[in-house]
């Protein structure tokens, strides 16, 4: 009896708690079928009887209102995070992938001093350099642009330090042998390095792509421009005006969150391979 | 210089530019602009700028919603971190142990609140915590319990929001947890049990010494995150109800962006920064102490 209790016990609380983290998910999507106005009622129905995609077509396509056609701007604003979310992700490891290599790998002038500075940087919240850098753009004429949203992912501290520790693992012999094999560095990094780096550079690029996807506060402050918010600015301004309206704000979440979701469950070997074991294989 | 030496620059100019340009350079300013009072009338013509000394800091010394935004930022994170990183190693120990089937399934699930965006499932929650129509009142309602007027109460607003915050928050150190209890030896796991020893005497001195050094990184991350809480409160209650949720990260916006006042901002800026530093160096020296690092 008690070798059974202590079977069943961890098994049933897991599969307790993951109901309950998964409920407001679910949540989400059932409510986001529902007709207008149905889901405030008490008690809240828990199953869309007359399911519809009407808050889907409402949020992303233009349509008629009051004053005549209107549109939420969410099909744009969905164009624009997938737009930037790949740029973010293109940039960040063009610039973070060779550099974390080289400080885990290379031997070159300044490199400790640099790695300390990095370091020392990881400790400096990203919110301390914003009020300056929306100065700096504004200065440049960048406010309201892509590039705007994109310059402060740019300072890729984080991506660097996560590349160095995940490259260390892999053997200095290894590198030496293709350098007496008369490999030049650049081939050494993209023939040898970048094929044991792999699941690396797609978790960096996951966590990068989901990062830029969903961040707020930054787009926030840099984008006015109606035309070029992302999806959570879209969505944030939208439920600023549309709180009662509960059926049109969880389709506006499932929009916004079901695309990388959906990534992350496709992915999920190269995130949790990435996040646990560093990933290099050696 | 040799070949390594070049390549070494070449691989890391790039980031290390970017990282002076867009990082460096503009934290710099953030201390200059503390220092001054640009505001409105600055953005519009620079010679309206002028040099105040700690005339930011001063007016902020004196400014009660400051204080109120410093005491609530302080209530999210002194119940939020323990909170968060409570469940994640209660869950990680849970989700370890050695009869618990279909792991893989549980840790994604778990996992997915962390990668959803946070403004979208800050708007579930809203509704979730709504206090007529919400799913958790309905819940509750189950058990015999009155309505909890969760969003809309100054007294609960920081807990139901840190409900959320939690959920979305904890899958990841428990990710970080799982690992690091695997690695927990399983034969001095059986030797203090053959030793006698108790389930609590086991996880003191066998499990917590392994996993010290996951325990006290994710404690660093979580302070620094607790302390830069912003989007909840913006998107969940507008920093309401009586200001009951409104954060320095929040201050700090509405000062900039809302007033335009980029001084006063910037002077909340390096507080902010200078608190986590302290926080993150602190605790960098007890992990020492304990020779976690």
């Amino acid at each position: 009896m008690a070798v059974k209790l202590r079977t069943v016990a961890p098994n049933l609380a897991i599969a307790l708690v993951a109901l309950l983290t998964a409920a407001p998910l679910v949540w989400m999507v059932l409510v986001s079928l529902m007709p207008k106005g149905t889901a405030t009622s008490f008690p809240p129905p828990l199953w869309p009887d007359h399911a519809t995609l009407a808050n889907y077509r409402e949020l992303l396509f233009p349509h008629q209102s009051l004053g005549g056609a209107t549109s939420y701007k969410v099909f744009p604003a969905l164009l624009n995070s997938l737009a930037l979310a790949v740029l973010a992700t293109l940039l960040g490891l063009g610039l973070t992938v060779p550099a974390g290599y080289a400080f885990a790998k290379l031997r070159f002038t300044g490199r400790a001093r640099a790695l300390q500075a990095l370091l020392a940087l990881a400790v400096v919240p990203a919110q301390v350099a914003m009020l300056p850098l929306f100065l700096m753009l504004k200065w440049a004429g960048l406010v309201n642009s892509y590039a705007g949203v994109l310059a402060p992912g740019l300072a890729g501290v984080y991506g660097v330090l996560f590349v160095r520790q995940a490259t260390l693992a892999i053997p200095d012999e290894m590198l030496d042998a293709a350098r007496i094999d008369g490999a030049s560095e650049w081939r050494v990094f993209t023939r040898i390095v970048l094929p044991l780096m792999q699941p690396v550079v797609v978790t960096l690029a996951l966590f990068t792509f989901l990062a830029s996807w969903s961040d707020f506060l930054w787009p926030l402050i840099a984008i006015t421009d109606q035309r070029l918010y992302t999806l959570p600015v879209a969505l944030a301004a939208i439920s600023r005006e549309h709180a009662q309206d509960t059926e049109l704000m969880m389709a506006g979440a499932v929009i916004t969150t079901a695309p990388v979701l959906l990534l992350f469950v496709a992915m999920q070997r190269y995130y949790f391979t990435g996040v646990l074991g560093g990933g290099v294989k050696g | 210089m040799n070949r390594q030496a070049r390549a070494g620059l070449v691989f890391t100019a790039p980031v290390l530019l970017a990282t002076i340009l867009l990082l460096v350079l503009p934290t710099a300013g953030a201390l200059l602009l503390s220092v001054t009072d640009f505001d409105i009338y600055a953005l519009a013509d620079l010679a309206n700028l002028r040099f105040i000394g700690a005339g930011n800091y001063a007016e902020l010394f004196h400014t009660p919603s400051f204080w109120r935004a410093v005491g609530n930022t302080l209530l999210f994170a002194g119940l939020g971190v323990p909170a968060a990183i409570g469940t994640s190693l209660l869950t990680a120990m849970v989700i370890n142990a050695a009869t618990v089937r279909w792991k893989s399934l549980w840790r994604l699930l778990l996992f997915a609140p962390y990668v959803t965006t946070l403004v979208a499932t800050a708007l579930v929650w809203r509704y979730v915590l709504d206090t007529r129509s919400g799913l958790l009142n309905y819940a509750l309602s189950g058990f015999g319990l009155a309505p909890v007027a969760w969003l809309e109460n100054p007294r609960t607003s920081v807990p139901a929001t840190l409900i959320f915050i939690v959920w979305k928050a904890f899958g990841y150190n428990m990710l970080v947890f799982t690992a690091a209890l695997s690695t927990v030896s399983t034969e001095l796991q059986e030797a203090a049990r053959l030793d006698g020893a108790g389930a609590w005497a086991r996880f003191r001195h066998v499990t917590l010494p392994a996993i010290g050094p996951a325990l006290l990184l994710a404690a660093v991350l979580s302070v620094a995150n607790f302390l830069q809480i912003f989007t909840e409160p913006y998107v969940m209650t507008h920093g309401g109800p009586a200001q009951s949720t409104e954060t320095v990260l929040y201050f700090m916006f509405d000062q900039g962006f809302t007033w335009w006042n980029l001084g006063m901002a910037s002077a909340v800026a390096v507080i902010l920064f200078v608190a986590i530093f302290a926080l993150t160096a602190a605790q960098a020296r007890l992990g020492r102490r304990y020779e976690w690092l």
